[in-house]
C-alpha cells in the first residue's frame, strides 16, 4: 500500500510534455470556446424563439411548443448524439448531392451547433418570461408612437426584459459550461476527456480529475463575479426583488 | 436556481390540450402522422423485438436509479438547507461549500472521479478489500448512485435553504409562544412548512435527475441508455435506436409530470 506522499505526484501537472497541464488547460480552452459558441448561439435562436412563441402565428407557436418541449424532456446527452450524428450526416449528404465529396466537420462547429440547438429551447423558455414580465403598457405606448415591431423590439421590449432575464440566463452560461463535458461522450477532445486520457495513461485518476474540477470551479467562479456586475449594471434603478 | 430558470429547463407542464381542433393543428397533426409513417415504415425497427426485454429492463432501472438517487438526495438536502440557515459557522459554511462545488463543476466529472479516482483508490487499502463492502465497491452502480444523489442533494440543498430561511418568522415566535422545545418546533412546523415551499421546485428538479441519468451508462451501469448503446453497436443502426430512446425519455417525463401534478392537486403548496 501506499502512503499519501508518492499518492500525489505534481509533476504530472507540470505544464511541459512529460507532465499534463499543458494538455488539460488546452482542453478548458477548447470547452471555453464550445461553451460561448454555443450559448451565443443558443440566445440568437432564443430570442427568435421567444419572439415567435409571443408574437408568432398559430404554426410557428406550434412548431416552437413542440421544439422546447423536446428539448427540455429528452436528457442533453441523447440529444447531442442525435444533434451529432444527424447534423454531419445531414451537412455530408448535402455536400454530397451538391458534388463537393464528404466534408471534414470540425468537431469545435458540431460542438458549438450541438450545444447551441439545446441551449436555444432553454432561452426561448427564459426570455419567454422576461418579456411576459414587462408591462404591457410599455410596448403598447411604443406601438401608438408608430414605431415599427422591429423597433419596439430593439428600443423598448429587449431593454425593459433584460433585468428580468439576467438571473435565467447566467444560469443557462454555467449550464453551457458544464453541458460541454458531455461532447466527452462523442469523443471531442474538451477538457472532460483529455482529463479522462490523462488519467488512464498515467494511472493517476485522483489527481487528474480533481485538478479538472478545480478548473471548472475556476471558470464558474468567475463567471459568478462577472454576472454580479452585469446583474448590479442592468438592475441599476430598479427596486431589490426577493 | 429559481422555479422559473427550472422550469425553463425541464419540462413541468405537459402543453395544453385545449383547442387541439383548431384547422392549422389538424394540418400540423396530419404531417406529423405522415412523418411518423414513414419513420415507422421505411426506417429499419425489426430489432425491437429482440431487444425489448431488455429494453424493460433497462428502464426499469433507469427509474430504480431516479428514484432512489432523488429520495435519497431529498433527505441528505434537508440537513444541508438547515446548516446554512441556522448552523454554526463551520457547518454553514462546510455546506455552502459543498454546494458550490457540486454545482460549479459538471456531473459527468464527478462521476468519473468517484468511479475512477475512488474506484482506483479503494483496491489499495486491504481493510476495505476485506471488508464485507467490497463486492458492492467492485460494482459500478455505487459509484453512479453516489454521484446522483450528491449532486441532487446539492441543487435541492439550495432550494431547501430557500425554504427554511422563507418560513414567516410570526409562525416561528408562535410556536415558541406556545412553548414548543426548539426541536418539537423544528418537528411540527418549521419542517413541515419548509418542504411545503419547496414542493414547487422538486418537479422541475425531479425532471432535471431523469435528464441526468443516462451519464451512468458511461460507467457501464446499464440503463436505457446503455441498452440503446449496444443496440447501436451489435446491429450498426444509427438513428433508429436513438429516436425510440428519446420517445421513451419523452413518454417517461410526461408520466412524472402527471404524477407531480396529481400529488399537486392533492397538495395545496401554492397557499401562502
Amino acid at each position: 500500500m501506499a502512503d499519501a506522499g508518492s499518492l500525489i505526484n505534481w509533476s504530472l501537472l507540470a505544464l511541459e510534455p512529460p507532465g499534463w497541464g499543458g494538455v488539460l488547460l488546452a482542453g478548458l480552452w477548447q470547452s471555453v470556446q464550445i461553451a460561448v459558441g454555443g450559448y451565443a448561439l443558443g440566445l440568437l435562436l432564443g430570442t427568435g424563439g421567444a419572439m415567435g412563441k409571443l408574437y408568432g402565428g398559430p404554426v410557428t407557436k406550434d412548431l416552437l411548443e413542440v421544439y422546447t418541449t423536446v428539448v427540455r424532456a429528452v436528457p442533453e446527452l441523447v440529444l447531442i448524439l442525435i444533434l451529432y450524428y444527424a447534423g454531419t450526416d445531414v451537412l455530408n449528404k448535402m455536400s454530397a448531392a451538391l458534388g463537393f465529396g464528404s466534408v471534414d466537420i470540425s468537431g469545435l462547429a458540431a460542438g458549438i451547433f450541438v450545444i447551441g440547438v439545446v441551449q436555444g429551447a432553454y432561452s426561448t423558455e427564459v426570455l419567454r418570461g422576461a418579456i411576459k414580465a414587462v408591462p404591457a403598457g410599455q410596448m403598447e405606448a411604443a406601438r401608438a408612437y408608430g414605431m415599427s415591431p422591429l423597433q419596439v423590439m430593439r428600443r423598448i421590449t429587449l431593454p425593459a426584459m433584460l433585468p428580468h432575464a439576467i438571473p435565467g440566463l447566467s444560469n443557462l452560461w454555467l449550464i453551457a459550461t458544464k453541458d460541454t463535458a458531455l461532447l466527452a461522450v462523442v469523443g471531442f477532445s474538451e477538457l472532460t476527456l483529455v482529463t479522462r486520457q490523462a488519467a488512464g495513461s498515467t494511472k493517476a485518476y485522483l489527481l487528474f480529475f480533481c485538478a479538472a474540477g478545480m478548473l471548472y470551479l475556476l471558470l464558474t467562479l468567475l463567471s459568478n463575479v462577472l454576472i454580479g456586475i452585469i446583474e448590479r449594471h442592468y438592475r441599476r434603478g430598479l427596486t431589490r426583488h426577493a | 436556481m429559481s422555479e422559473e430558470t427550472v422550469s425553463a429547463l425541464a419540462l413541468t407542464e405537459l402543453p395544453s390540450k385545449r383547442a387541439l381542433l383548431k384547422p392549422h393543428r389538424i394540418v400540423l397533426m396530419a404531417i406529423a402522422a405522415v412523418l411518423v409513417f414513414c419513420i415507422v415504415w421505411f426506417m429499419r425497427w425489426d430489432w425491437v423485438p429482440k431487444y425489448s426485454g431488455r429494453l424493460v429492463y433497462g428502464v426499469g432501472v433507469t427509474l430504480l436509479i431516479l428514484f432512489t438517487t432523488s429520495i435519497l438526495g431529498f433527505l441528505l438536502a434537508v440537513p444541508i438547507g438547515l446548516v446554512q440557515v441556522t448552523g454554526p459557522w463551520p457547518l454553514k459554511l462546510l455546506a455552502r461549500g459543498f454546494c458550490t462545488i457540486i454545482r460549479g463543476t459538471p456531473l459527468l466529472l464527478q462521476l468519473w472521479l468517484l468511479y475512477y479516482g475512488l474506484g482506483s483508490l479503494f483496491p489499495q487499502f486491504p481493510e476495505i478489500r476485506n471488508s464485507f463492502l467490497w463486492p458492492y465497491l467492485r460494482e459500478a452502480w455505487p459509484y453512479g448512485v453516489a454521484a446522483l444523489t450528491i449532486s441532487f442533494a446539492a441543487y435541492e440543498g439550495e432550494v431547501m435553504r430557500g425554504a427554511f430561511a422563507g418560513v414567516p418568522a410570526g409562525e416561528l415566535e408562535a410556536a415558541r409562544a406556545y412553548g414548543m422545545s426548539r426541536f418539537t418546533m423544528f418537528r411540527r412546523i418549521w419542517l413541515p412548512r419548509a418542504v411545503h415551499r419547496a414542493l414547487p421546485t422538486l418537479n422541475g428538479e425531479t425532471v432535471l435527475q431523469l435528464k441526468a441519468t443516462p451519464l451512468v451508462a458511461t460507467i457501464t451501469v446499464i440503463d436505457v441508455y446503455a441498452v440503446i448503446s449496444k443496440v447501436r453497436q451489435e446491429t450498426y443502426i444509427t438513428y433508429e435506436p436513438l429516436l425510440l430512446l428519446a420517445l421513451i425519455y419523452l413518454c417517461l417525463t410526461a408520466i412524472l409530470v402527471v404524477a407531480f401534478r396529481y400529488f399537486e392537486r392533492r397538495i395545496p403548496t401554492r397557499g401562502a
